[in-house]
């Protein structure tokens, strides 16, 4: 049996077990806080800092993903301080990554009234697309690096081991050891990193060629060799 | 960015695990699969089939209008054929009365024995339950079978007999809440693949301990506390061993045993020789490896058991599998939560087609055809008269085979199966097929099986008809319609229903209410007023999540564990065992063992897989060789090798690789142009029928590279 804990979110006061996310707290009093890392398939890493949220007597915000609820805690999800963080969050990730295909990003930097603009000096990270494989391909230029294609190849799902993060600081990309290319890495295709991608860097291959215009016919065709040749056995 | 048209909710159509897919469509192009992430069964986890699979829908030589031969077949003289040239295209009521009219004139002037059907553990339920009532109202036979013979009956039979019932036991997403268990004759990595996920989290995440009892040095051993590698076929000295260390050092499980079993005392007299040096001496694995997995599976507070083939595709499947459900019953670790008892099931619907009495000995519910009990129950159902079904056993696939000469199994039809790749010894296989006199192919592609055939009806893929499979665990799953029939093709159950009126017709039945469904939905309705298992199950209660068999009534939740309370047919049985070695052992003249199975990017015989993506990924047929011997053979990796057994030769690239132990090598049976199933023997488990897909013995040579089938494809893939 867990110990129950009361604590206020935005004035709500709520009782959760012991071991709950501030983030679960205010989920079940359905308090929405934003996030972009954060994954229901994936351990939380508190990576992106969306989900901060403003703890009474704490000197910084919290990642609600992953601080635990302790007795008497009084929470902001909605703080001028938490506003102004995300929205500067959301905008240095629209200075450098390419967001196109990520909605629910876009959604956010609506809400927080984000400037695309914010940092006109800024440069992009502008990845060739890489195509090396038959199934997937990937858009670096899109990546958040979130992390979450990391940790399901990983211990959150697949034991894999194919991919990490390579490079520091501005340079650091999702790749391959060695930069093999994916079927020379310990890749299964289980396609895991494409369920979680929050941005669609990651895509199945038919999706990315009906995107590009191809016909069925012609993605069936480029997709397949066609090296199956039915024999008399 | 695309933006789907629509998204459908389905069911894998691959393997037993039955994970749930969201298929991502745009103008009727599935361009994207994903899976809901709260899905009981796979929690939003696939595998590369599950994910990519699929577009064998849309390739070119899927075949989507009738077609007869043009040049009439005879017995002795029938031919394959592959290209189209040698088909002519005709209409649905065409093909159906030329079927018609073949099978009964067959029937009439032969009679039951001489038809027969190959059902398919890959169609849906209804479909099969709709073939096998055909074929015992109409034509009065249970020459009916499928695939289960060929992968788990030895399993089942053994089930049958210790516990009364052949299904997995627990629910396979329950080995978190294990704390030790056993994977033997299973790679589950590659032929289950997010059960394998599930095990690595038990281990990784929940403090769980595994076995891996196998002959290969699976990636699951990467995870194991304890690896023996038996060799193949020892089995029965092995578990048998570790059934003696247990009742030695007093590690069983006295009221367990007690209550709930009996043998007991005969049982352990049959143990006397199954000593861990015996077991060493036969198996080669070390004596005090197994006293450590005895004690540990033994002493766990909740252990259970997981296999595959590598226990039933024996010669003696059935006293393997009986070796290993002892342990169970020793221990008491069946009955709850996390324990269990675990075949795992290899076809997406292969616990379905078996539960819908795809099988000679048994009508839908595992009702033996030979108590008139329950043929009578099936007459009443079925308007027939009454005396009127069957009451003989039926023969099994290979038998069906085997007996397709004159004066035997006359007319055959083949739904889905492709029994030229799956048979063993294929060359004797091909002999067989070439004496029927007439058969029907219903399938998707014109494989080795169908190119035999003069009359090939195509029917639609799982994504293009409404249905549903019962996977690994028991649970009863809705498959959906996702997309319009391509071109005139037509799912199986309706093909079936128009079949079914046109056979009556000609037979000078009235045409009756009973061909007369309008959706799958009314066929499960009807399974459910027989079958007590099903009894519960409809369609709106399985519309989110599927139910696990049994489902008593309307009201009832589904059993994810069986056996709490007592076994089906009372106390589990012990078997007394003997250890009878395979048939067809190594020697000087054939000095390795073959073992034959499965890869992760392949399906069985190919059909589905070998026209998709996945071919590219895995284009080629290898066998495994461990360096001591490819040394000795002198054969090198990636270059090409020459097996050769007394039934038939192979060749193929090498991949020397210490994944599989020094005497044996593996090769899969998934490819047509080095298609394994030439090599196997067709030795058969007296009581299973199974033939002995995991022992023969082989030679092995180089070969030259330009004798490879294929030898400009390969793809240098870092998967292990």
């Amino acid at each position: 049996m867990h110990n129950l804990i009361n604590l206020t979110i935005d004035g709500n006061e709520v009782t959760v077990s012991e071991g709950t996310t501030i983030l679960q707290a205010a989920e079940s009093l359905g308090i929405d806080i934003p996030t972009i890392c954060y994954h229901e398939a994936c351990s939380a890493n508190a990576l992106c800092r969306m989900c901060v949220v403003e703890v009474e007597g704490w000197r910084v915000l919290a990642a609600s993903c992953v601080v635990q609820v302790s007795p008497g805690m009084v929470v902001f999800t909605n703080s001028p301080r938490v506003i102004h963080s995300r929205r500067t969050i959301l905008e240095m990730l629209a200075a450098s990554v390419d967001l196109s295909e990520a909605p629910a990003i876009q959604a956010m930097i609506v809400q927080h009234s984000a400037s695309l603009d914010r940092f006109p000096e800024s440069v992009r990270r502008d990845p060739p697309l890489i195509d090396d494989n038959p199934m997937y391909v990937r858009d670096y230029a899109k990546c958040v690096l979130c992390w979450r294609c990391v940790q399901v190849c990983a211990d959150d799902a697949q034991y894999t081991y194919a991919i990490n993060l390579s490079g520091r600081g501005f340079e650091t990309l999702v790749g391959t050891f060695y930069e093999k290319s994916i079927p020379q890495t310990t890749c299964v295709f289980c396609g895991q990193c494409i369920g979680v991608c929050p941005t669609n860097a990651l895509k199945p291959k038919r999706e990315w060629l009906m995107e590009n215009g191809q016909s069925i016919e012609e993605i069936v065709k480029v997709t397949r060799s066609g090296s199956r040749q039915s024999k008399a056995v | 960015m695309l933006t789907p048209d629509r998204f459908v909710s389905t069911t894998c159509p691959y393997c037993g695990v039955g994970c749930a897919l969201e298929l991502h469509l745009k103008k009727d192009f599935i361009y994207k699969v994903t899976s809901p992430f709260d899905s009981v069964v796979n929690q939003g986890n696939l595998c590369v089939k599950g994910r990519f699979g699929y577009d064998f829908i849309y390739h070119p030589k899927r075949i989507t209008a009738p077609l007869i031969r043009k040049s009439p077949q005879f017995p002795g003289t029938r031919s394959q054929a592959f290209d189209l040239q040698e088909w002519l295209q005709v209409s649905w009521d065409e093909a159906l009365d030329y079927t018609a009219d073949r099978l009964v004139e067959i029937y009439s002037r032969d009679g039951s024995n001489a038809m027969a059907a190959f059902l398919c553990a890959k169609a849906t339920n209804e479909d099969n339950y709709l073939l096998q009532k055909l074929f015992r109202t109409l034509f009065r036979t249970n020459n009916i079978d499928h695939c289960t013979r060929l992968c788990h009956a030895g399993s089942v039979v053994a089930l049958q007999q210790a516990i009364g019932s052949s299904a997995m036991s627990n629910t396979a997403a329950e080995v978190i809440f294990n704390d030790v268990f056993i994977v033997t004759g299973s790679n589950t990595t590659e032929n289950h693949p997010i059960i394998a996920l599930q095990m690595k989290a038990a281990i990784e995440r929940h403090s769980a301990k595994m076995i891996v009892i196998d002959p290969r040095r699976l990636e699951l051993v990467d995870f194991a506390e304890l690896w023996l590698p038996l060799k193949p076929g020892t089995n029965v000295p092995v578990f048998s061993a570790m059934a003696r260390v247990i009742i030695d050092e007093e590690l069983v499980n006295e009221s367990f045993i007690r209550d709930r079993t009996e043998g007991y005392p005969e049982y352990i007299r049959s143990l006397e020789k199954f000593t861990p040096e015996f077991a060493e001496a036969v198996s080669g694995v070390d004596r005090e490896l197994i006293r450590k997995a005895a004690r540990l599976y033994a002493q766990a507070e909740r252990g259970a058991i997981y296999w595959g083939m590598g226990i039933s595709q024996l010669s003696h499947g059935t006293a393997s599998a009986l070796a290993v459900i002892h342990l169970a019953f020793l221990t008491g670790h069946i009955g709850r939560l996390g324990t269990g008892l675990n075949p795992l099931r290899g076809q997406n619907n292969v616990q379905g087609a078996s539960d819908m009495g795809s099988m000679p000995f048994h009508f839908p519910g595992y009702m033996r055809v030979d108590e008139p009990s329950n043929a009578e129950k099936w007459e009443e159902t079925w308007h027939i008269e009454r005396g009127g079904l069957n009451r003989n056993l039926g023969l099994t696939t290979t038998e069906i085979i085997s007996k397709a000469h004159p004066g035997g199994v006359r007319a055959l039809y083949i739904m889905g199966e492709n029994p030229m790749m799956s048979e063993p010894n294929l060359n004797m296989t091909r002999e067989h097929m070439r004496q029927l006199e007439f058969l029907v192919a219903q399938d998707l592609f014109i494989n080795e099986s169908g190119a035999f055939a003069d009359v090939f009806l195509p029917a639609t893929s799982w994504a293009e008809k409404d249905g549903t499979f019962t996977n690994t665990d028991r649970r009863v799953q809705r498959v959906r319609q996702a997309l319009l029939p391509r071109g005139q093709s037509r799912p199986d159950w309706k093909i079936i229903i128009d079949l079914a009126q046109r056979i009556e017709l000609r037979l000078g039945i009235e045409n009756s209410r009973r061909w007369e469904y309008h959706h799958p939905a009314e066929i499960l309705v009807e399974v459910g007023s027989v079958v007590p298992d099903y009894a519960g199950v409809t369609y709106q209660r399985i519309e989110k999540t599927g139910l696990q068999t049994p489902v008593w009534n309307e009201l009832h939740p589904g059993t994810p564990f069986l056996f709490e309370d007592s076994f089906p047919r009372g106390k589990g049985k012990f078997h007394p065992l003997e250890f009878i070695p395979a048939v067809e052992l190594p020697d000087n003249e054939y000095p390795f063992i073959l073992s034959t199975g499965r890869v992760l990017e392949h399906w069985h015989g190919g059909t589905m897989t070998r026209h998709s993506q996945l071919d590219v990924l895995y284009p080629e047929a290898e066998m495994a060789i461990h360096p001591v011997d490819a040394e000795m053979v002198g054969v090198q990796d990636g270059n090409a090798a020459r097996v050769i057994s007394r039934r038939g030769k192979i060749v193929l690239r090498a991949k020397v690789t210490e994944r599989t132990m020094p005497g044996v090598v593996f090769i899969s049976f998934h490819f047509a142009e080095a298609a394994a199933n030439l090599l196997t023997i067709d030795a058969l488990d007296p009581q299973a029928r199974i033939p002995e897909y995991k022992v023969c013995a082989v030679q092995v040579f180089p070969a030259r590279m330009e004798d490879l089938p294929n030898p400009g494809t390969t793809m240098m893939r870092g998967r292990r």
